[in-house]
Order: structure tokens, then sequence, then C-alpha cells
């Protein structure tokens, strides 16, 4: 252990830890970059059809079906699967297998969550606001949603934290990342890059469940613990 | 250009001629999965003793588990292996850290949940404290507990494909394998049999899961009449670092 972290601070006084496209502020970047991309999709898609579907109370067996597929199709298996496919249809190896498996994984829980919580608005609070004149628009956006904030804000966090997580191994399709020097650490020895690298992703996923968190407190005031 | 953008994704005949493979694969992955899920059940059930009997430690432990169930796995493999090496040490401390939080939360929960009227009949009837525990309070978590080893043995069953990385068989080295030798015609067929194996053995879990706490729990039984109702999706909810007793 000892000269793994001599190792480690022998590499972070290198130039090759700061400079260069194996430097690590470009591969958090690029890690980043993706992670970042993934959820904007992930939540664009998922949010409106799941609060859709929970405003006309259909979909219950689906919201089932998304968590229980989602937590048993392993996330490695996951972006090692959409390879095959995006070299066969020419979108090549790194950012765009990596993005597609991303957004797969970061769908049900934002989905789940926002069907849930839509769904579990009580009725006496949906019927008021239909008796004030509301359409199924207005419902939506100035009851239901609001109403299920907590639950949505829960289903981001946590599919953010497992995008952020698993953003690392897009390295193994070649998409040049924080995983990179994990994969090539792991297979030559190379302990330096291999620790660094990976206390780096430890810290950014537990930064990003601690930013959650935060938001989470401002958004929602009136409820300081997490629904669960 | 790389041969996976070209012949058949799935070359039957391959998959024909390297059953063995497969099968040691297999056993490689069951064999991990069962270590995991075991420490990871002794320790837990440990762990929640502990916090039964003292509160105040609940929530560090929980707050301990949940920071480990954050760190990504390849990270996590990453900070191990400078230590331990590569091999199976350092995949089974990673894979039991995963499961600690699931398991002890359900454990703690489940026992929580003991009606208090009976306990005190339980209590009434002369049952010590650990013979309560055994007799009483154990046997009415169960259905908390099985849930919780139902998650804990699917999630680990997905991770255990990511510890071919530090040089473990299972499902994940055929995926590896694929990934490695892209310019091989049967890349794609490793890559789409390992993933496809490890969700059907997850699968096949899940409803081995259901089916013990059918037969464990007699007493949970519907009528068989019972009007059909929907099925409630269960939120997927992030894990709070402190979380109180009564959640779960």
């Amino acid at each position: 252990m000892g000269d793994a972290w001599s190792d480690m601070w022998t590499y972070l006084g290198s130039d090759a830890a700061w400079t260069g496209r194996n430097g690590l502020p470009l591969l958090l970047w690029a890690q980043l970059k993706l992670a970042f991309a993934a959820m904007a999709i992930a939540t664009v898609l998922a949010i409106p059809v799941a609060a859709f579907l929970g405003h006309v109370r259909r979909g219950t067996l689906l919201a089932v079906s998304i968590v229980n597929i989602g937590r048993a199709v392993p996330t490695y298996g996951v972006v090692a699967l959409v390879l095959p496919f995006s070299l066969r249809w020419g979108f090549g190896l790194g950012f765009w297998p990596t993005l597609v498996a991303l957004v797969l994984l970061a769908i049900p829980p934002i989905f789940t969550n926002t069907y849930t919580g839509v769904r579990g608005v009580p009725a006496d609070a949906v019927e008021a606001a239909s008796g004030m004149g509301m359409r199924a628009r207005e419902l939506l956006r100035k009851v239901e949603v609001p109403a299920a904030l907590p639950l949505i804000l829960t289903g981001l966090r946590v599919s953010a934290v497992q995008v952020m997580a698993t953003a690392t191994l897009g390295a193994v399709v070649g998409y040049r990342c924080l995983g990179t020097p994990i994969v090539i650490g792991m297979q030559r020895q190379n302990k330096g890059p291999l620790l660094a690298a990976s206390i780096l992703v430890a810290a950014l996923a537990l930064g990003t469940d601690g930013l959650f968190a935060l938001v989470q407190r401002l958004l929602v005031p009136w409820r300081r613990q997490p629904a669960s | 250009m790389t041969l996976l953008a070209s012949g058949p994704l799935i070359d039957w005949e391959w998959i024909g001629e390297h059953l063995d493979v497969i099968r040691a694969a297999t056993v490689e992955h069951l064999q991990l999965t069962a270590i995991a899920v075991g420490i990871g059940f002794a320790l837990s059930m440990a762990l929640a003793l502990l916090a039964l009997q003292w509160r105040w430690s609940y929530p560090l432990l929980a707050g301990f588990c949940s920071v480990l169930y954050s760190i990504p796995s390849l990270a996590l493999f990453g900070i191990l292996v400078p230590i331990t090496g590569l091999g199976t040490v350092p995949a089974v401390i990673a894979l039991v850290g995963y499961t600690l939080l699931i398991l002890l939360r359900n454990i703690v929960a489940g026992i929580e949940g003991v009606p208090a009227p009976v306990r005190e009949a339980a209590d009434g009837m002369g049952f010590e404290h650990w013979r309560r525990l055994a007799r009483v309070d154990l046997p009415l978590a169960l259905p908390a507990i099985i849930a919780g080893l139902r998650i804990a043995t699917v999630t680990t069953i997905g991770l255990v494909t990511i510890t071919a990385y530090v040089g473990l068989g299972g499902y994940g080295d055929l995926i590896r394998e694929g990934l490695r030798r892209q310019s091989a015609p049967q890349a794609s067929t490793l890559v789409i049999l390992g993933t496809g194996l490890s969700v059907v053995m997850a699968v096949v879990f899940d409803l081995l899961f259901v089916g013990v706490e059918h037969l464990a729990t007699p007493w949970a039984r519907r009528p068989r009449l019972a009007p059909i109702e929907p099925m409630e999706p269960v939120p997927v909810a992030a894990i709070p670092a402190g979380g109180s007793l009564s959640d779960g």
C-alpha cells in the first residue's frame, strides 16, 4: 500500500497527470460532458412520458417492469452490448455507444419515480384543482408535478449518481475518460494513475450525491427527509 | 474495420462448440455471487443486531454503508487492487461492501416492524431476549429479510460481471474477451452471451426468492379468491446517509 500511495504522489507531481489528452483535467471534463449529456437526454425523454402516464393513471405494469429490468441488466453489460450495434451502424467506438448505454441506465429511476409521484398525488387535490377549472395541462404543471417533486428529484439523484459512476465504464468501449487510467492501470499494474483516478471517481460519485441532496433541501424545504 | 461490424450477431455454432466454457463461466459467476451474498448476509446480521442493541450506532453504520454503496465499482476495485493485488480478495471485499446497505436496512426495518403487541405478548409469555429474537422477531421479519436478500443477490449478479477486470472469471470474462478481441468473428457473440446469461441468472434468482418467500411465510399467503390488485411500483429511493430506523 505504501508504495501505491507514493506512486500516486509521484504521478500527481508529474506533468503527465495534468497535461495532454491523458491528463486528469481532460479526462474529468470528458466524464462530466458525457454524464451531463446522458442525464439531459434521459430527463427529456422520461419525465414527460411518465408524468402523462401518471396523470391518466395508466402504466403501472410498465413502471414496475422498467425497474425490475433495470435491476437485472448489469450496467457493464449495457455498455458492452451497445458496442456491436454502434459499430454495425457506423457510430464507432467511444462517445456514442457510451452515451446510449448511459441514457438507457438513467431512464428507469427517473421514469418510475415521476410516474409513482404523479400517480400518488391525493385525489382530493386533483379534484379541487379540476373544480377550480384547471385543464389537464395546467393540472399537471401546477399541481401534480410540484406535488411529485420530492420523488422526481430522488429519481434524478439516483440516476445521476449511477450515470456518473458508469461513465467510468466508457473506458472499456474506447471512450477516453477517468476509467481509462483505471482499466489500463489494472492491466499494467500502474498503481499511481490507477489510484489517483479511482479516488477521483469515488469523490465524483459522492459529490454528485451530495449535490443532489443539497438541491433537494433547497427545492423541497417542506420535506427534509428524502422520500423512501 | 472490425469484424464486430459484420458477420452474424450471434454465432450459434460457436456456442454449441463452447458449452464447457459457458458452463465454467456460470459456475464461477454463481460461486462469486454466493460467497459475496453469504459473507454480506452474516456481516449485516451482526451489524443489525449491533444497531438494535445500541440505537445510536445505526445512523453511523448506515452512513458508512451508504458511502460504500455510492462508490462506483470500478473505482472501488481500483482502490483495493493496489492494496490486495488482483484476484478474489478485492472482488469479494467490494461485492460484500455493496450488499451491506441493502441487507442492513432490510433486516433492521423487518425487526423494527414487528408489532409492539406481538413483542409484549412474547415478553409476557416469558421469552427472554435472545429467544424472543430467534423465535418471534426474526421469523416475523423474514419477508423483509428475504426481500433484502433478493435485491442484494440480483445486484451482485450484475456487479460480478465487472470483476473480470480484477482477473476473475464469470460472465464478465466472456464480455471482456468479446471487447478485447473485436476482430474475432465471435466478438459480438461473446458480448451478447455474457450479458444475456447474466440477465437470465438475475431473473432466475429473482423468481427463486419470490418462491422462497412464499414457502417461508405460509401465514402471509393470500386466500385464492382475493381480488386482483394493481401492482404498485416501489419508488427507487435514494438512501439517506442517516436513514431513520422506520424507513425501508
